[in-house]
């Protein structure tokens, strides 16, 4: 029988205002357990949460991004449970009524297709502590610093159905949310978490299998190997004659499984009512306005933008737009070479690309600058360097040996652009290959890389290429 | 609607109330004549009423995101049954 799966992500995304939701106390990621943990985060008697207008703003922001109704009134509801991370023994979140309403996102696919993935809403709430079991004996370490730092989450429908489509999404909201700048995007200190639902049913049925929660995404890569692993757990215990039982399974990367979280018999009684300590939430038209403003260019905008504005092909400019601070940086580029848009691209993505990867550097910490990479392709353009020397070029400019003129000069890397000089080169190379030189007019034509190689060896590279080709091919043939 | 004995177990251990045996019967007296109590306002019609969320006519005011709140980590952990090294010491959790 042929399956499909059916996936639905819930993701959360840290809110990177200054200081908690409810709270004036800081959310600095990394300070000393419990120092950014206030009187509200610690759920003392008393004390009265009141809510962020940073946080109420950038929900709103990310509303307008996903084309959501963001208008009008929101209610912040209690979720009950116990746990020591949680102290006042729910925690604040919205149920009935989310800020964010219905909205979507399209994916780009890996055969150029485009799908529409829905969201069902988002939602703000505060997030939990952090427990630490390690190195305790018998206990457990609480630090409430994480306790009230502002989330949203993004609950989609149900509309992906493969683990490369729930990983397109999630790449495509996790590139928003840095556009927005309401996310680090840091996923290893967990500023963008995913819970994925998974369920497989017969192909062409309507209604759903029974889903599974998968917990501890903590990278794309996770993502996609918990969500395929689940895929094949279920199909496999369904073949076999089992059922799949609604839980919640966690992912082990280690091990490369999923396992069963212990279900507690009252699990998801959150028994949710609304919260009589915050008023109802309302986004009038002015906030949506004064937040519309100071909306930046979104990724499909941009790439949009960038096939028209600068010819490039629909993949480079999905790549060249995946962080604003990417195509920053290209068009700065292609501004400082004068107009390169093309030549801006291939480095951009090339060379620039492969030496941050190797260095482990983000394009923000590029010891190239966009000015300095744009002066050396003008040297490309004018023919100054060729493509070949302009790597040695790039590379100097990467060990910090200054800009691409300093560079071309101080090593004299000029391109000989020189009739003579060239002829009397190729001069040389033909008498001292008279064998190939018989070939050739024998009619090997293939010899011409040869010699075209041998001169280029000759100048030791800085020969004009297509100067050679042409001398090259006179002179044979005389 | 009235309440059965394992019914009030529950809503106490939700609650993690610990109550006991033999208030139990009072307890669903008493729980089982408040929703009875709600019984009679469900008999209302509300077709149209949109929901109350706060029984005042007010929205949420909000506070500029600023720090406001200092480090008083000692003061708080001077009151804390167990610390150590900055954090708050709990009986061992197990997920």
């Amino acid at each position: 029988m042929e399956w499909e799966p059916v996936i639905g992500l819930e993701i959360h995304v840290q809110l990177s205002t200054k200081t908690k939701i409810f709270s004036g106390a800081s959310t600095a990621y990394g300070a000393a357990p419990n120092t950014q943990a206030c009187a509200i985060d610690l759920g003392m008697p008393g004390v009265l949460p009141v809510l962020n207008a940073e946080a109420v703003r950038m929900a709103v922001k990310l509303g307008l991004a996903i084309n959501a109704d963001v208008a009008g009134r929101s209610v912040f509801a209690r979720k009950n449970y116990f746990y020591p991370d949680l102290p006042k023994g729910y925690q604040i979140s919205q149920y009935e009524i989310p800020i964010v309403g219905t909205g979507h996102l399209d994916i780009d696919l890996e055969d150029g297709t485009t799908k529409r993935v829905g969201v069902t809403r988002a939602h703000l709430e505060e997030d939990a502590g952090k427990s630490l079991h390690e190195g305790f004996e018998g206990v457990s370490g609480i630090d409430l610093n994480r306790a009230g730092t502002p989330l949203v989450e993004v609950v989609s429908e149900p509309d992906m159905r493969s683990a490369a489509e729930a990983v397109a999404y999630m790449k495509k909201l996790h590139s928003l949310v840095r556009y927005l700048e309401i996310c680090d995007g840091n996923m290893q200190e967990g500023s963008f978490r995913c819970d994925a639902n998974v369920s497989v049913r017969p192909k062409g049925q309507e209604t759903f299998g029974t889903r599974a929660e998968l917990k501890n995404l903590n990278s794309f890569r996770f993502v996609e190997r918990a969500i395929n692993y689940e895929i094949e757990r279920q199909i496999e215990l369904i073949e076999d004659g089992g059922q799949v039982v609604q839980e919640t399974r966690l992912y082990d990367a280690d091990k490369h499984e999923t396992r069963s979280m212990r279900t507690k018999e009252e699990a998801n009684d959150y028994r949710y009512f609304p919260d009589p300590d915050l008023l109802p939430l309302e986004v009038d038209q002015a906030l949506i306005d004064e937040v519309r403003e100071t909306m930046p260019e979104l990724p499909d905008a941009k790439r949009d933008r960038f096939i028209d504005e600068y010819g490039l092909s629909a993949y480079d400019a999905g790549v060249l737009t995946t962080s604003r601070e990417l195509a920053d940086f290209f068009e700065s580029a292609v501004q400082e070479s004068g107009g390169q848009a093309k030549l801006s691209a291939n480095w951009v993505m090339g060379e620039l690309s492969g030496a941050l990867n190797k260095a482990g550097l983000e394009i923000t910490d590029s010891p190239v600058t966009p000015q300095m990479l744009g002066g050396m392709l003008k040297r490309i353009e004018d023919n100054t360097i060729s493509g070949k020397i302009a790597k040695d070029v790039f590379e100097a400019m990467w060990n910090g040996e200054g800009e691409a003129d300093r560079i071309i000069e101080a090593k004299g890397l000029k391109q000989v652009t020189d009739t003579g000089a060239i002829e009397a080169m190729i001069d040389e190379v033909i008498a001292a290959n008279p064998e190939q030189v018989e070939q050739y007019r024998g009619g090997k034509d293939k010899l011409m890389g040869f010699f075209v190689g041998q001169v280029m060896k000759a100048s030791k590279g800085k020969a004009n290429p297509q100067q050679v080709n042409e001398l090259l091919k006179k002179k044979l043939s005389e | 609607m009235s309440l059965e004995p394992s019914q009030v177990k529950e809503i106490a251990h939700l609650a993690r109330l610990a109550i006991e045996e033999h208030d139990i019967p009072s307890y669903a007296k008493n729980l089982s004549e408040i929703l009875a109590f709600v019984e009679q306002m469900n008999a209302q019609d509300t077709e149209g009423v949109e929901p109350m969320a706060h029984p005042l006519d007010m929205t949420q005011r909000l506070r500029p995101d600023e720090v406001t709140e200092p480090d008083q980590r000692e003061r708080f952990q001077a009151i804390a049954p167990a610390t150590e090294a900055g954090l708050y010491l709990v009986p061992k959790v197990i997920e």
